[in-house]
């Protein structure tokens, strides 16, 4: 890089060849302000492409052709990198040269207004940071993790496929639109391209969808805390860590933002480790929460958190999040290639073509491509795409990278999420998942199947299992499963004994163990699905435990009471990023610690996100009720906001309740309303995004969003109907309401089951409503975005709401590593670019020897 | 010694995209800035600065 030192202009120019004359774009005044597309196609280059193209084709063919027994997840891995690859050097790019055509003259918002504060060009690596940040959170961990059940193919192929074609499209265009709209929010561009009917029905629909999205994702929250001591002090720690942050920067060293953000990343792993004395020590009881109280702490902790000011709490949160989000990539990555584990689960399993599904209800198609939202095509990247990223852009060129390329990041997540989930041994992962009551019918279902346990270990044989000698078995009976169910609805009370929660947790392991014998799934060699884990023995050999004794083991190893029925996809993940990460960092001891790391960091991105959103819609509601009343547009105005922000928190609040009460499993029966939620804004993100390809005239082109939004809209729509109108009781809301109804009337003597049953009333419908309400609203903007399309191409109108183009005078790399030419250039630009675009631009270059001045 | 010169420059690298990422430079460049514009008041001090930068923040909307 020595060869970019700045020098005098003449000798900086002189340095061009005249081949490379030709390449620079010049603005009026002479200053460089891009490089002309020129890259040829030489021997080498199409060497390395071929290379790469053969060995994503060798990695599709080991998962999904050749998928025998051992199919190493580092094929996973394989797959996916090298699909990105081609997909961001020729899909994007022919995106890039069809419907967004960057143009170097142009300026960005960011260098037009370049006020320093929300408008400042950032370099291209950094504000990519930024964006990646702001778009992936749990939400890439959960959802392929869930989607485990279906087997590990579909989950691949989709979050590959998908991301290629639909969630980085979606992204890369909004930003690239918002961007020429001087960074204009998706509510705004609905209005503006759609009309003011569908975009006001397009902005209320993603307001209430925003709901639903922050109730699962705190619900998820929840399960990972409920019943832990451990997660609950260390997870409740990040509170105050965050304050003591937050007063850092205030007062003692303000700006110090990576230093206190290391101190507090050193304090929340000490959080972590703390965490062991206090789940063993006498405060352990007071500390393993109910659901429901979990519930209420998350309600409280979001209106302060939205109510406080942001530098207190939201700021040094963010900055904690941001930090953890690096580290945890570059963790599951070395863990995955490092130790490269075998997927368990088989390729495709019963689940993807029936409804049987515990973790969540429904076939392959649709609900497959509703539970991977973020990783494969996510709405809500829409609002972040056209939020902040596009005020900081510096060449309309670099949206390909931070569009694209950021959400092929994400997927990157999603993927190495998957690989973990489906290592873990396909009974542990169903006994994790599936809601106590669920497990209970199974258990009921193995009365009827003959099957036998070994009361003094727990151990199961199913029928044709044979046996050990010296064992006794019993059959498995109804009264024993009442037995279980008894014991364990005791142990939930929140007035339970330490005697009785343990009891409950021992009642849960054993019916678990059993349940899962009974889904009807088979794992990767073709087995039931049968719990195992590997246990040390005194002088490093390892044997292997079964069943009800291999649960006991793998929640002491992770430091819990018990890890059956922690349904929500983060501690599953845990289990399974603690059984790889202990292999290479820490041995068996570590386990616990790697196990609460990752409920930690799952927790942190899921609180900044609810915090992050309560705050926004409290804002975007602000203004609603203002229109009307003008006082509550005042921000100063407290009563105002405290109301606002406590009307935001009761609509998700409400539906956390409900969904932790749920007495058929909250993430079961809301996972799907969370995923149809999210994939609808994403419909309406395609929607305005097609809007604007017809208007801008690339009629010809405008199959490149259509092809994602005629998918997702296929995708979104069955999985609606079906949850409202599906006579199958495992799908459809109303079906469910009208059984429960009936099962009020049948549970008339019984108030325990009548409480049950009520309760399911009143949840299947509200999700049957809410359900009718997102088809009903999507159906609305998706005709009025269809009018206006057909109108345009009809009357031939080209009108465009972007800003009037505005000469470009800043110069700046496009792709994250620059070209010799660019680098180039970069040094001619030091020396003759505008002073105010360059002022205090802290170059990588100032920081190396050989600029030290 | 080439390979301790790559690492050092290696980690320098690491560092400086830490710190722009974590937002530490912005007080230098307002400052950088600030001399290029000719105001005729005094530039903030750097608690003042970091006090406006916070309070005025946008607010961006993070996903799941």
């Amino acid at each position: 890089m020595s060869t970019t030192t700045p020098g005098p202009l003449a000798a900086i120019k002189a340095r061009y060849t005249d081949l490379e004359n030709n390449y620079i774009i010049r603005n009026k005044q002479g200053i460089p302000v891009g490089i002309a597309p020129h890259q040829k196609w030489t021997p080498w280059r199409i060497v390395l492409w071929v290379c790469i193209a053969l060995l994503g084709a060798v990695g599709w063919l080991m998962l999904a052709v050749i998928r025998g027994e051992q199919v190493n997840t580092l094929w996973f891995v394989v797959a996916a990198v090298c699909s990105y690859a081609i997909a961001y050097r020729f899909y994007a790019l022919f995106i890039q040269r069809k419907i967004m055509r960057p143009d170097a003259l142009r300026a960005t918002p960011a260098e037009r207004v370049n006020n320093g504060q929300d408008f400042d060009p950032t370099d291209r690596r950094v504000l990519y940071g930024h964006h990646f940040a702001a778009i992936a959170g749990a939400g890439p961990l959960v959802g392929p993790v869930l989607s485990a059940q279906m087997g590990y193919l579909p989950g691949t192929i989709w979050i590959i496929v998908g991301v290629c074609l639909a969630g980085a499209v979606q992204d890369m265009l909004v930003l690239f639109f918002s961007m020429r709209r001087g960074g204009r929010s998706l509510g705004q561009m609905a209005i503006d391209e759609i009309g003011k009917v569908g975009g006001t029905v397009a902005m209320i629909g993603v307001f209430i969808m925003l709901m639903i999205v922050l109730a699962v994702l705190a619900l998820i929250c929840v399960n990972a805390m409920t019943g832990s001591p451990w997660s609950v002090w260390s997870i409740g720690l990040t509170i105050p860590i965050a304050l003591l942050m937050g007063l850092y920067l205030r007062y003692i060293r303000p700006g110090k933002v990576s230093e206190i953000s290391i101190i507090g990343f050193v304090l929340l792993i000490l959080a972590i480790i703390s965490g062991n004395w206090i789940s063993h020590s006498g405060i352990a009881n007071a500390l393993s929460l109910s659901g429901v109280q979990l519930s209420w702490a998350v309600v409280l902790y979001g209106f302060f958190a939205a109510v406080l000011p942001v530098w207190l709490l939201l700021t040094p949160r963010d900055y904690l999040s941001t930090f953890m989000k690096v580290g945890t990539i570059v963790i599951l990555a070395i863990g995955i290639v490092a130790v490269r584990p075998i997927a368990q689960t088989a390729a495709v399993s019963t689940f993807a073509h029936n409804t049987a599904g515990p973790v969540f209800a429904g076939a392959l198609f649709p609900f497959l491509f509703i539970t991977i939202a973020c990783g494969a095509l996510s709405g809500m990247h829409a609002t972040v795409a056209s939020g902040t990223t596009p005020k900081m852009i510096q060449k309309e060129g670099q949206a390909r990278m931070i569009g694209y390329g950021g959400m092929l990041m994400e997927s990157f997540v999603a993927i190495m999420a998957l690989a973990a989930a489906v290592s873990l041994n396909v009974g542990t992962y169903f006994a994790m998942n599936t809601s106590t009551a669920t497990i209970m019918t199974l258990a009921t279902k193995a009365a009827n199947d003959g099957v036998q346990i070994d009361q003094s270990t727990g151990a199961v044989y199913t029928p044709g299992q044979t046996v050990p000698s010296g064992t006794t078995t019993v059959p498995v009976t109804t009264d024993m499963v009442k037995q279980w169910t008894t014991t364990i609805a005791a142990g939930t009370l929140a007035s339970a004994t330490p005697a009785e929660k343990s009891a409950a947790d021992d009642a849960k392991a054993a019916s678990a163990a059993v349940a899962v014998t009974q889904l009807g799934v088979v794992d990767a060699k073709g087995d039931r699905p049968k719990v195992t884990w590997d246990q040390p023995e005194s002088g490093g050999a390892t044997i292997t435990v079964y069943d009800k004794a291999a649960l006991e083991q793998i929640a002491s190893d992770v430091g819990e009471q018990s890890i059956v029925s922690r349904t929500g996809g983060a501690p599953t993940l845990a289990v399974a990023m603690a059984n790889i990460l202990h292999r290479i960092f820490g041995g068996r001891a570590m386990m616990s610690f790697w196990y609460h790391f990752a409920v930690m960091f799952e927790a942190l991105f899921i609180l900044s996100a609810v915090d992050a959103v309560t705050r926004v819609t409290r804002f975007q509601l602000s203004d609603a009720i203002g229109n009307l009343v003008p006082k509550f547009k005042q921000p100063s105005w407290r009563i105002g906001a405290w109301a606002c922000t406590a009307v935001v928190v009761a609509c998700w609040g409400s539906l956390l309740l409900m969904g932790v009460t749920d007495p058929r499993g909250g993430i079961q029966t809301l996972y799907p309303l969370f995923g149809i939620a999210n994939q609808l804004i994403a419909a309406i993100a395609l929607m305005i995004v097609t809007v604007m390809v017809t208007r801008k005239g690339y009629h010809k082109w405008i199959w490149i969003p259509i092809v994602p939004l005629v998918w997702d809209v296929s995708t979104t729509f069955t999985a609606s109907v079906q949850k409202i109108f599906s006579s199958d009781p495992a799908l459809g809301y109303w079906k469910q309401w009208s059984n429960a109804r009936a099962a009020v009337t049948a549970a008339a003597g019984d108030p325990s089951q009548l409480a049950i049953a009520n309760a399911t009333v009143r949840n299947t419908f509200i999700q049957g409503s809410l359900s009718i309400l997102f088809l009903a609203m999507s159906l609305t903007v998706l005709i009025c975005a269809i009018i206006r399309v057909v109108n345009t191409i009809k009357n031939k109108d080209t009108f465009t709401s972007e800003d009037p183009p505005v000469e470009s005078k800043l110069f700046a790399p496009v792709q994250f590593l620059p070209s010799a030419l660019e680098k180039k250039v970069e040094a001619e630009f030091e020396q003759v670019g505008d002073p105010a675009l360059l002022a205090g631009h802290v170059s990588l270059k100032d920081h190396e020897p050989a600029a030290a001045k | 010694m080439p390979v301790v010169t790559q690492v050092v420059r290696a980690g320098k690298a690491v560092a400086w995209y830490v710190r722009e990422l974590m937002g530490d430079t912005a007080y230098q460049r307002y400052l950088a800035r600030f001399a290029v514009e000719h105001h005729d008041h005094e530039p903030l001090s750097e608690r003042e600065f970091w006090r406006q930068r916070i309070d005025n923040q946008p607010m961006d909307s993070r996903c799941c």
